[in-house]
C-alpha cells in the first residue's frame, strides 16, 4: 500500500522535475515544479472534441491505457511489503498488462481514420514488440539468480554484494531506463516536442485525443516513468532497511531518474527514425549478456 | 452400434429437402455431441475410462471403442466447436443458394462424417481402424473444401491439401508397420514395449512428421494457408480450431508412452515449434486476406501448443514434476483456448465476408459502425489470441511461461540458454501478434471504409451471432476462472503421464493460477473506475464532434487512411529475408512531368514452399523429364526395346549367369 502512495506522488513531482533539469540546462528559468501537473488538472476539467469518424475504441482506449500502468502499479513491491497484489510469475501479468493498454492506444489510433495516427500506431506497435524480449529476459534471469518469479521475491532476495552482481545490477538499470524511454516515447528515441507529425511516435497517436482523455495519457506517462523507477529504486532497497530509509532511498532513485531523463533529454538528439529499430533491438543483447553474467554467478559463485 | 446408428440417419440428409438440411444436419450433430459427451465428462468426471468393443472385427481385429481422460478432453473441444459451427453455417449457407441439390448434401453430409471420424479418432486405439478413421477425416474434410469447386483456385487448394494429408498419412503406415513388426501389435499399447526395447527417437520421429502434417508445424505447414481461405467459413473454423489439434493428440498419445531419449525428443519438439511459433505470425503480419491470415496465426498457436508440450517433455526428462506438469497443462489448455479464440475468429471472418463479399482487407473498414458485435467479439478473440489478460489466451500462455522460468532452475547450462531461447521466442510471437492483431482488428473495424460501399450492412441474424456470443463468454470465463479450468487440464495431466509422474507438488499450482484470474478482475474493475470516474468529471463539461486531425486538411480521409500493407511495412522491411515479400511497384521518374495513375501491389509468398517444396518437386519433375526420353510413344520402338530385353536374357542365359 505505502508503494502505491509513494509511486503516486512521485508522479505528480516526477514531469516537473524533468522540466527543471531541461530548463536549468539550457539556461532558462522554467515553469514551476508542479506546471504539468496544473496542465493535466485542467485538462481533465476540459470538454472533449471527438472525430466524426471515431467510435466506442477511441473512447475506450485511454482510459484502458491508464488502467493498464495502475494495474501494473498495483503489482509492484516496495522495498520490505509486497504489492498489493503479488504472485509467483507476476512480472510477466506486469508486461502484459502493460501491452493490453498499449493494444488499445494502437487501435485507438487506428480508430480515427488519420493516416498520421496510423503511422504513429504502425511504430508503436513495431517497437513495443521489439522491447519486449529484453525486459523478460532481464526479469527471467534476475528469477534464475534467486530462484523465484515474482517482483516481491526476485527483490527480496537479490544481493549486489560482488563486483560482478554490480556490474549485471548496472546493465539492468541501463535497460530498465532504456525501455522506459520507449515505453514513454522519449530521448532518443522520440522527441516528445517536435512539430512534424511525420516523425513522431507516441505523440502522433494521441493527436485527436483532448481534454480528459490526453489529460489521463499524460499523467500515465508520468506514471510509467515512476513505474519503471521503482523497479530501479527496489535493486537498491533491501530488505533489512528500515522502512523510512527504503522510503528515503526510493524518493531519491526517482529524484535522480528523473533529473537523468532530463539531462538526457537536454543533451541528447534524436535518433533518425529508420535507426530505431536497431537501436531498440540492442536491448536484447545486453540483456542476454546480464543473463550470461548471472550463469556466471551461479555456475562459479564469483 | 450407436455409430452405425448415425452413419445411417446421415444417409438421410440426401433425402430430405434441401431447406430443412442445415436443421436436420444440427439434429444430427446435437444427437452425436449428446451422445460422445455423455460418455467423455462421465470419464472426466469419475476418472474412470470407458470402453466398449464393437461387435464387428475388422483386419481380424475386434475394434474397441477407449475414452480415457485424454480422449475425453479432446471429445469436449471437438463438441464445441462443430456445434457452434453447424449453428453458424445456418446464414452462412445461404449465400449458396445457387448450389444444387446434391452439392448441399455432400457437404453436410461431409461435416457430419468429419464431425463422427474425428470423435472416433480419440476413441480407437487400434492402429489400423485408427489410420481408417484418419483417412476418413481426411477425405471428407477435402470434400468440404472443395464446397465452392467452381474456382480453380479451390480446387487446386483442396487438392494440395489432399495430397500433404497422404504424404502425412504415409509416415504414419510406415511408423504403424515398423511397430507391429517388433512387437506384432498394430495398438497404441503396444509403443510402450517398443519404447522399451528400442531406439525411441525414429519411430516418435515417424509419428511426429505424420502428424505434424495434420497439425501443421512449420516445416509442413504448407497447406494450411492455402486450405483455410478456399473452405467455407464454418469449414475453417472447424479445421482450424479442432481437427489440427488432432495432430497434437496423435503426439501426445504417442509421447505417453516414451521411455527413453525423453530430453531430445523434447529439444526437437521445442525447436520446432519455436520456428513454427515465429514464422506463422511473422508471415501473418504481411497477408492481406484476412483468412490467410488467420491460417498464419493456426500456425503460430500450434507454436505455442507444441513449446507447452516440449518444455512438458524435457521437464519428465529432468525429472522436474513441476515443469512437466506446467508445460503440458498449457499445453492442453491452450488446445482448449485456441479452438476457442480461433473460431471466433473465424466465424468473425465469415460475417465480414458475408455481408461484403470480400476477405481482401485492404478494401475494408469502418465495419465497427455497422456490425458492432461483431467488432466486439473479433476485439475480444483477437485481445485472447494475443494471450493479454484478462483473456484465456493469458491463463495456457502464463503457465508456459511459469514452466519455462522454473525450467531456467535445471542443472545443465545448455538446458538453461534452451529456456531462455524459448522465453525469447515465446514474448516475441506474443508481441508479433500484437503487431497483427492490432492491425487486422482496426484495418477491417475502424476509419472509413477504403474502396467498397458498406452502408447497406446489417449485423448477421441472431441465431448467427448467439453462439459467437456464447464463445466470448467461454473465452473471458477462462480468463476470470482459471482455477476452474485448469481442473479438467490437471486431472488429464495427471492421470495420462502419471508413469512419470507422480508428484503432489504440481497440485500446488492451482492457487497460482487463481491469482490470474484475481488481477484480471482487479483490472477490469480499474477500467470500469476510470470509466465512472470520467463520467463523473467530464459530466458537465462540453463535448463536440469534429473532423479528424488531417494537418489543417478539413474533410474526410478515406483514401489516406494508413492501410494494411502501410501498418505492416515497417515490420516487413526489417524482416524481409524471412517473409519474400514482392513489390510491384514502378517509382516516379524524374522526365514524369505529368505522371500518370500508378498501382502499388504486395504480394508474399511462402519462404518454406517456394524454397523447400517448390525446388523439390521442380528437381523430381526434372529428374522424370529426362527419363521420360526412352518413352516416345512410337510402338516401334517399344518392340525394340522388348527385342533388346530378350537379347540380354539370352546373353545372360548363355553366360548363365541367371
Amino acid at each position: 500500500m505505502i508503494g502505491v502512495i509513494l509511486i503516486l506522488i512521485c508522479a505528480l513531482f516526477f514531469p516537473g522535475i524533468i522540466v527543471f533539469v531541461k530548463s536549468r540546462v539550457t539556461g532558462r528559468k522554467g515553469p514551476g515544479f508542479f506546471q504539468p501537473m496544473k496542465d493535466i488538472w485542467r485538462l481533465l476539467k476540459k470538454g472533449n472534441v471527438y472525430s466524426k469518424t471515431s467510435t466506442i475504441i477511441f473512447r475506450l482506449a485511454s482510459p484502458v491505457y491508464f488502467a493498464s500502468v495502475i494495474m501494473a502499479m498495483l503489482l509492484l513491491p516496495m522495498g520490505d511489503s509486497p504489492g498489493i497484489i503479488s504472485f509467483r510469475g507476476d512480472f510477466i501479468f506486469f508486461a502484459y498488462a502493460l501491452s493490453l493498454g498499449k493494444f488499445f492506444m494502437i487501435i485507438g489510433a487506428m480508430d480515427t481514420g488519420s493516416s498520421f495516427e496510423g503511422m504513429g500506431a504502425s511504430r508503436e506497435a513495431l517497437y513495443s514488440m521489439l522491447i519486449e524480449p529484453a525486459f523478460f529476459i532481464l526479469m527471467a534471469s534476475f528469477g534464475m539468480l534467486t530462484g523465484y518469479s515474482s517482483f516481491y521475491e526476485i527483490y527480496n532476495s537479490l544481493y549486489f554484494d560482488s563486483s560482478l552482481t554490480i556490474f549485471t545490477g548496472l546493465l539492468a538499470v541501463y535497460v530498465l531506463i532504456q525501455i522506459v524511454m520507449i515505453e514513454n516515447s522519449r530521448m532518443p528515441y522520440d522527441d516528445p516536442k517536435t512539430h512534424l507529425e511525420l516523425t513522431m511516435v507516441h505523440e502522433v497517436m494521441v493527436l485527436d485525443n483532448s481534454g480528459f482523455d490526453l489529460g489521463i495519457i499524460q499523467f500515465t506517462s508520468a506514471l510509467k516513468f515512476v513505474v519503471f523507477g521503482s523497479l530501479m529504486a527496489n535493486f537498491f532497497i533491501t530488505p533489512e532497511m528500515p522502512l523510512w530509509l527504503s522510503i528515503l532511498v526510493f524518493i531519491a532513485v526517482q529524484i535522480f531518474f528523473a533529473a537523468l531523463v532530463g539531462l538526457l533529454e537536454s543533451f541528447r538528439a534524436r535518433h533518425k527514425l529508420r535507426d530505431n529499430n536497431q537501436a531498440i533491438l540492442t536491448l536484447t543483447p545486453i540483456s542476454i549478456l546480464v543473463f550470461f553474467s548471472i550463469l556466471l554467478i551461479i555456475t562459479n559463485q564469483f | 452400434m450407436v455409430i452405425l446408428v448415425f452413419i445411417l440417419c446421415s444417409f438421410l440428409l440426401f433425402i430430405v429437402p434441401n431447406k430443412l438440411k442445415p436443421y436436420f444436419n444440427i439434429l444430427l450433430i446435437v444427437a452425436l455431441v449428446a451422445w460422445s459427451s455423455f460418455y467423455a465428462i462421465q470419464v472426466l468426471l469419475s476418472g474412470v475410462s470407458f470402453s466398449e468393443i464393437l461387435p464387428v472385427t475388422f483386419w481380424g481385429h475386434s475394434i474397441e471403442l477407449i475414452i480415457d481422460p485424454l480422449s475425453a478432453f479432446f471429445i469436449c473441444v471437438i463438441n464445441f466447436t462443430v456445434l457452434t459451427g453447424s449453428l453458424f453455417s445456418i446464414e452462412y449457407m445461404k449465400m449458396y443458394g445457387h448450389k444444387s441439390s446434391i452439392e448441399l448434401s455432400i457437404h453436410y453430409f461431409s461435416f457430419f462424417i468429419l464431425h463422427l471420424s474425428m470423435i472416433l479418432v480419440t476413441m480407437i486405439h487400434q492402429g489400423i481402424a485408427f489410420l481408417v478413421v484418419w483417412e476418413l477425416m481426411a477425405v471428407s474434410s477435402f470434400m468440404l473444401v472443395i464446397f465452392e469447386n467452381e474456382k480453380c483456385s479451390v480446387l487446386r487448394a483442396g487438392i494440395n491439401y489432399l495430397i500433404q494429408m497422404h504424404i502425412g498419412a504415409l509416415f504414419l503406415i510406415s511408423a504403424f508397420i515398423l511397430l507391429h513388426l517388433k512387437t506384432g501389435s498394430f495398438d497404441f499399447e503396444a509403443l510402450k514395449l517398443y519404447f522399451s526395447q528400442n531406439v525411441n527417437i525414429p519411430i516418435f520421429l515417424l509419428f511426429f512428421v505424420g502428424f505434424g502434417i495434420k497439425a501443421g508445424f512449420m516445416p509442413f505447414h504448407t497447406w494450411l494457408p492455402h486450405a483455410h481461405p478456399a473452405a467455407p467459413t464454418h469449414v475453417s473454423a472447424v479445421m482450424s480450431g479442432v481437427m489440427i489439434k488432432l495432430g497434437i493428440y496423435g503426439i501426445l498419445r504417442v509421447t505417453m508412452f516414451l521411455q527413453a531419449d525423453l530430453l531430445w525428443i523434447g529439444v526437437v519438439v521445442l525447436l520446432i515449434s519455436l520456428l513454427s511459433g515465429v514464422g506463422g505470425v511473422a508471415c501473418a503480419i504481411i497477408q492481406h486476406d484476412l483468412k490467410k491470415l488467420l491460417a498464419y496465426h493456426s500456425i503460430e498457436n500450434i507454436g505455442i501448443i507444441g513449446i507447452g508440450m516440449g518444455i512438458g517433455i524435457i521437464g519428465i526428462a529432468l525429472q522436474f514434476p513441476v515443469v512437466a506438469f506446467l508445460g503440458f497443462a498449457g499445453c492442453l489448455l491452450h488446445v482448449l483456448n485456441h479452438s476457442l479464440f480461433k473460431s471466433l475468429l473465424f466465424y468473425g471472418s465469415g460475417i465480414v465476408y458475408m455481408k461484403t463479399h470480400t476477405r481482401n482487407i485492404e478494401y475494408l473498414g469502418g465495419l465497427i459502425k455497422k456490425i458492432p458485435l461483431t467488432a466486439l467479439l473479433f476485439l475480444i478473440a483477437s485481445l485472447a489470441i494475443c494471450g493479454l489478460p484478462p483473456f484465456n489466451g493469458f491463463v495456457s500462455e502464463f503457465l508456459i511461461y511459469n514452466g519455462i522460468i522454473d525450467g531456467l532452475a535445471g542443472q545443465e547450462i545448455w538446458i538453461k540458454v534452451l529456456m531462455l531461447i524459448s522465453l525469447a521466442g515465446l514474448v516475441l510471437i506474443g508481441g508479433l501478434a500484437i503487431f497483427c492483431f492490432t492491425k487486422a482488428f482496426s484495418v477491417v473495424f475502424l476509419g472509413n471504409s477504403r474502396k467498397s460501399d458498406i452502408s447497406f450492412i446489417t449485423e448477421a441474424k441472431w441465431y448467427t451471432t448467439a453462439p459467437l456470443v456464447i464463445i466470448a463468454l467461454c473465452i473471458l470465463f477462462i480468463g476470470l476462472f482459471p482455477q476452474i479450468a485448469i481442473l479438467p487440464v490437471s486431472f488429464v495431466v495427471n492421470s495420462q503421464f502419471a508413469n512419470i509422474m507422480t508428484s503432489p507438488e504440481a497440485y500446488g499450482n492451482l492457487p497460482l493460477i487463481q491469482n490470474v484470474g484475481i488481477a484480471g478482475m482487479v483490472f477490469i474493475g480499474i477500467i470500469l473506475l476510470i470509466l465512472v470516474l470520467r463520467m463523473v468529471i467530464t459530466r458537465h463539461a462540453p463535448k463536440e464532434y469534429a473532423d479528424t486531425w488531417g494537418c489543417a486538411y478539413n474533410g474526410r480521409i478515406v483514401n489516406g487512411q494508413y492501410t494494411a500493407s502501410s501498418f505492416a511495412e515497417n515490420f516487413s522491411t526489417i524482416a524481409q529475408p524471412i517473409l519474400n515479400q514482392k513489390t510491384n511497384y514502378k517509382p516516379i521518374d524524374r522526365e514524369d512531368i505529368f505522371p500518370k495513375q500508378r498501382g502499388f501491389e504486395t504480394e508474399s509468398e511462402d519462404m518454406v514452399e517456394q524454397k523447400i517444396y517448390s525446388k523439390f518437386i521442380r528437381s523430381v519433375n526434372w529428374i522424370f523429364s529426362k527419363m521420360a526420353i526412352i518413352q516416345t510413344g512410337n510402338t516401334q520402338h517399344y518392340i525394340l526395346y522388348a527385342f533388346l530385353m530378350i537379347i540380354l536374357l539370352l546373353i545372360l542365359t548363355v553366360l548363365t549367369i541367371i
